[in-house]
C-alpha cells in the first residue's frame, strides 16, 4: 500500500501545510487545472496536480476528498490558502517540476507497487 | 444520529471569490459530523461547490445555498434572483460557458459546473427566467447502493 508519506518521500516534495497527516493511501492521480473537471472526475484516493493556487483549490480538494494536492511549476499560494487548508485538514505540497514530470514520477511509483 | 433532520443556510455573495467554495466545504463537513457517509456527502459537497460558485460568478445579487437532510434524503437548493438563464438546454450543454476571463484563469469556465450536479443527483431540476432568477434542486438519496445515474 502506498501512502502520501512515500510519494512526499519519493517525488521529493516540500510540505506546506502544518499539521495535516501523512497516512492516507494514495492510488492515482488526477492533472487538470479546470475545477469542472476535477470535480468530475477526482477519486478519493488520488494525488491532484495541479498549477492553480486560489483559495478554491482548498474546497475543491475537500469536497472531492483527494489524498492531497500537488501544485507544480514552482506554484506556491498565498499563506491565508496553506493555512485555510491546514485548517481544513487537506494536504498541500509544492514541487519546482512540471506537471508532466510529478506525473511521470507519480505514475511510475504507483505501477512499480502493483507488479 | 444520522437519522435526525436537519437544515443548513449558507448565504453566497456575488464576485466573493475570496470566500469561493468555503460554504460547500462547510457544508460537507457539518454532513460528516452529522454521520453522513462519505460518498454521499462527497456528492452533495460537489453540487454545493458547482452551485455556489454559479451564484457567485452569474448572479447579480448572490443567492442561497440550502441543504435539508431527512434520513430518506438530502435536498439541496440553489437559489438567486437574477439574472436567469435564456436557454437552459444551452447551459447544460457540456462545454457551454459564459465565464469571464478572470474566473477562467482561476480554473472556471468547463462548462461542466451543471453537469457536475445533475450526475451526482438522484433527482435534478433547473427552473429559470430571465430577469427573475434560477432555482436549482438536487436530491441526494440516502438509502444504500443508490448512486447517481
Ligand atoms: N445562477 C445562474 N444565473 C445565470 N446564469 C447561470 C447561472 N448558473 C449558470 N449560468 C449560466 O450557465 C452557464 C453554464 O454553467 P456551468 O456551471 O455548467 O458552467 P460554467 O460555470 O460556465 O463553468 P464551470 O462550472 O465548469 O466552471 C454559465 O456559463 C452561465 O452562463
Ligand atoms: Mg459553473
Amino acid at each position: 500500500m502506498m501512502l502520501l508519506t512515500d510519494v512526499v518521500t519519493a517525488l521529493g516534495l516540500q510540505v506546506l501545510t502544518s499539521g495535516v497527516g501523512f497516512d492516507r493511501e494514495v492510488r492515482g492521480g488526477i492533472v487538470c487545472d479546470l475545477l469542472s473537471i476535477v470535480l468530475a472526475k477526482a477519486q478519493p484516493q488520488d494525488m491532484w496536480i495541479t498549477i492553480q493556487r486560489h483559495q478554491n483549490i482548498v474546497a475543491v480538494a475537500k469536497v472531492t476528498s483527494v489524498a492531497g494536492v500537488i501544485l507544480a511549476d514552482g506554484i506556491v499560494p498565498e499563506q491565508d490558502v496553506i493555512d485555510r487548508a491546514s485548517e481544513e485538514g487537506i494536504l498541500l505540497l509544492a514541487t519546482k517540476e512540471s506537471s508532466f514530470v510529478v506525473c511521470g514520477k507519480l505514475f511510475a511509483l504507483l505501477s512499480s507497487e502493483e507488479e | 444520529m444520522s437519522d435526525m433532520n436537519a437544515s443548513l443556510t449558507y448565504e453566497v455573495h456575488a464576485g466573493d471569490i475570496e470566500q469561493g467554495g468555503s460554504a460547500s466545504a462547510a457544508l460537507k463537513s457539518e454532513l460528516r459530523k452529522m454521520g453522513i457517509c462519505e460518498e454521499q456527502a462527497r456528492r452533495v459537497g460537489i453540487i454545493a461547490f458547482e452551485g455556489e460558485m454559479n451564484l457567485l460568478l452569474y448572479a447579480t445579487n448572490g443567492g442561497t445555498l440550502k441543504a435539508e437532510v431527512t434520513p430518506e434524503a438530502i435536498d439541496i437548493t440553489v437559489e438567486d434572483d437574477g439574472p436567469g438563464i435564456d436557454d437552459i438546454d444551452l447551459a447544460m450543454r457540456p462545454g457551454y460557458s459564459t465565464a469571464p476571463d478572470w474566473a477562467l484563469n482561476l480554473g472556471f469556465g468547463a462548462g461542466m459546473g451543471l453537469v457536475n450536479m445533475k450526475r451526482n443527483s438522484n433527482f435534478f431540476e433547473i427552473h429559470s427566467h430571465t430577469g427573475k432568477g434560477t432555482l436549482i434542486r438536487c436530491r441526494v438519496n440516502r438509502r444504500k447502493n443508490d448512486a447517481a445515474d
